[in-house]
């Protein structure tokens, strides 16, 4: 059985919490004694959303605050699920929530089709190059579970899919409430023949990331008998084992694996994305921040990024942080922010400072070099954060589009990865 | 993992890799963490995960027992024993000695707990031992408000927990940064469930204190729970003690851990009857818990576990 994370999103009333517990109802992940304590507090009806607000000013107000994680499982596939909240201010927590996610279930109502909460939710899934993206069409028995009404929600979808560069969407037309099309095929949509929400989940494919290569950062060194010395991290990507040649970045030192751990000890070969250690032949000098590293990304000491600000603080041109890559921090700057994206228009204007919850191109100079892929190659070597070093709080999730390979002043040479 | 073949990248493989992630980047950033043992079987859990995040070489930081003084026998029989066994530092905290220098108020009744003192004598124990980050092995599918809270969860130098400032955690990009005073709790085994956690003691064969098998046991029955026949619990008029085979979901105090009816006296058979089970651990066995509608959330806020 292997692990899928999934991260849902809608509007404030398309039926979110209520599908989710669909879900979990469903799929027998709610005992009985949660379960009495939804029946308890249904005003009418067994109110499957409650199952899902954790936090007391959530039940008093009726509203989610904050990413919930729940997990769940069928016989085939075990689920980790990221339950990000609706509303515009949190959609900090979407980006949060998104971030680990194979899997995107955006939620549409089918009397509503696209609000502006789906376009932004959308955005963030295309810009969070979240691989697969099922938009599960809801309410469906409220429009008579009309195919046309179904068409018209697809086709919104797919005009902006198509502006956003969002790949891989799937459709599904459910009615959470009733449980149509969630678990079990409905019968009132005839029509749709493909396979239910679940079914779906359970066989959705999860896939390594694109880079070619194997990257390690290093979090720590342990020390073993004899005094030999582990680096031991997170495979990232790729694959190590005895003989690899690799390179220690951004140092540039070349040297050869000699013997890989993974969690039960010694090893033949270890994959991503496994958390192993592995020793050098020769006495080479590591340490915490460093990328080991085949078929090694170049270093740098300026990147362009998209960049989602946390922060309850805005930010503007020249402020200073630090930058979290990998296991690496480095003092960074602001160094010009290109365009933030209108939601409404999807374009990116320009901007003179960014607030909670904007997205924008960015431009940043480091104080240090770091060793990255651009976020569309590989997740983990391509993603930052931005801490405030006065507060100590993240306050940015940047994801790297190309950066300028160091000793190449010019420019001319800037790689970009990602379009747009 | 010896007794149960897996495929490479199994969930609980996954689970695993993403755990000791956590542990070795909370060791590495902060400068004096310890690992909070309760002797239950998620404590017993992370300190596998701990022994293997640092393979070949030892764990680089304490456990940290908070005692209440009503425990199990048996667990601090085990916990003696394991921590001698792998060669791991304890550090032990006691509720009784902060009743004694006046520190809490013991309550009083026949359903008096400790539960909720403990949570003076962590915080005590933090700042005594000058900690900046502890390790829990609390889990999101254990209660509701768990499910909102952070791997790496910040408690200001009161230990409170501020559901509504919490940092964003964003891929496996985790910001361990605390100012003095302040330290972390992390929780390694998050997303983790308790089948989870019992599939993972089944296939790593971890050794448990026998309370989580099927025994024969002095027990009577309050509120629906079965309760151990203790020193430190007074029966209520009309509650009979009687034997019965039962073992524990949780470990907690003997005051306010209930027990469940089973015949399941090896852990394939225990994890056969988690897969089965229509209730919650700590709705089945926790009398904490039951308290109030927010009852951990409300605890949480206050600085514990």
């Amino acid at each position: 059985m292997d692990l899928l994370r999934l991260a849902t999103a809608g509007s404030v009333d398309d039926g979110k919490s209520t599908l989710i517990g669909r879900l979990l109802y469903d799929a027998k992940a709610v005992l009985a004694d949660q379960l009495a304590h939804v029946e308890e507090r249904s005003v009418d009806g067994l109110d499957l959303a409650l199952l899902t607000d954790g936090l007391r000013a959530e039940r008093e107000q009726g509203i989610t605050i904050d990413v919930a994680y729940r997990s769940f499982a069928t016989p085939r596939r075990r689920f980790i699920l990221a339950d990000c909240p609706g509303h515009q201010q949190y959609t900090r927590n979407m980006v949060t929530g998104a971030s680990t996610a194979d899997l995107a279930l955006l939620l549409v109502d089918a009397r509503a089709g696209l609000t502006e909460q789906s376009r932004r939710h959308a955005t963030i899934a295309a810009l969070l190059r979240i691989r697969h993206v099922i938009v599960a069409v809801n309410k469906m028995d409220l429009v008579g579970y009309s195919e046309e009404a179904f068409d018209d929600a697809v086709r919104q979808v797919c005009e902006l899919a198509a502006n956003i560069g969002l790949e891989g969407v799937e459709f599904i037309p459910i009615s959470a409430l009733h449980g149509d099309n969630v678990v079990e095929r409905s019968a009132a949509m005839p029509w749709y023949d493909g396979p239910p929400l679940l079914e779906r989940l359970e066989t959705i494919p999860v896939e390594p990331p694109a880079v070619h290569g194997a990257r390690l950062p290093v979090q720590l060194v342990l020390r073993g008998s004899n005094g030999t010395r582990w680096a031991a991290g997170r495979l990232a990507a790729g694959t190590l084992k005895a003989g690899d040649e690799v390179v220690l970045l951004p140092s540039g030192v070349r040297s050869r694996i000699a013997e890989v751990r993974d969690a039960d000890g010694p090893a033949e070969a270890v994959e991503a994305p496994l958390s192993v250690s592995v020793r050098f032949e020769d006495e080479v000098d590591i340490a915490r921040g460093e990328l080991i590293a085949t078929d090694p990304p170049s270093v740098s000491r300026e990147l362009s990024a998209t960049l989602c600000w946390l922060g309850d603080r805005p930010v503007r041109e020249r402020d200073r942080f630090v930058l979290k890559h990998g296991t690496r921090a480095v003092p960074a700057r602001l160094e010009a922010i290109e365009g933030r994206i209108d939601f409404g228009s999807l374009d990116w204007p320009a901007a003179e400072e960014l607030r909670l919850n904007d997205i924008a191109h960015v431009k940043l100079r480091l104080g240090g070099e770091v060793a990255a892929d651009a976020y569309a190659q590989c997740h983990a070597t391509g993603a930052f954060i931005l801490i405030d070093e006065a507060t100590n709080d993240t306050v940015a999730a940047g994801m790297i589009r190309s950066h300028r390979p160091e000793g190449d002043a010019s420019g001319s040479s800037t790689r970009d990865y990602v379009g747009a | 993992m010896t007794a149960v073949a897996m495929p490479a990248l199994s969930h609980l493989r996954a689970l695993e890799a993403e755990a000791i992630h956590v542990l070795r980047e909370v060791a590495a950033e902060r400068e004096k963490p310890a690992l909070l043992f309760s002797g239950g079987k998620d404590s017993i859990v992370l300190v596998r995960l701990a022994q293997k995040a640092f393979a070949p070489g030892a764990v680089p930081f304490p456990l940290l027992h908070v005692d209440t003084g009503h425990n199990f026998p048996e667990v601090i029989a085990f916990r003696d024993r394991m921590v001698t066994e792998r060669g791991l530092k304890l550090l032990v905290a006691s509720v009784q000695k902060s009743i004694d220098s006046g520190r809490v108020q013991e309550e009083t009744g026949p359903r008096a707990s400790r539960n909720r003192l403990q949570t003076v004598t962590l915080l005590d124990a933090i700042e005594e031992h000058g900690l900046d980050a502890c390790f829990g092995g609390a889990r999101r599918d254990e209660e509701r408000s768990r499910a909102k809270e952070r791997v790496l969860s910040l408690r200001d130098d009161f230990g409170q927990w501020d559901p509504r400032r919490q940092r964003p955690e964003l891929w496996d990009l985790y910001n361990a940064r605390v100012r003095r005073g302040e330290h972390l709790r992390a929780f390694p085994i998050s997303n983790w469930t308790e089948l989870d956690v019992w599939q993972y003691i089944a296939a790593e064969e971890l050794e448990l204190p026998g309370i989580y098998l099927a025994h024969e046991r002095e027990v009577f029955e309050r509120d629906g729970m079965l309760y151990a026949v203790s020193d430190f619990v007074t029966l209520i008029d009309g509650e009979t003690p009687f034997s019965a085979s039962v073992r524990y979901r949780t470990v907690g105090d003997m005051s306010c851990t209930g027990a469940v009816r089973s015949t399941a006296t090896s852990l394939t058979e225990v994890v056969a009857e988690i897969a089965a089970t229509d209730i919650t651990e700590r709705g089945q066995t926790r009398a904490d818990d039951r308290a109030s509608e927010a009852a951990m959330e409300d605890r949480k806020r206050e600085g514990y576990f």
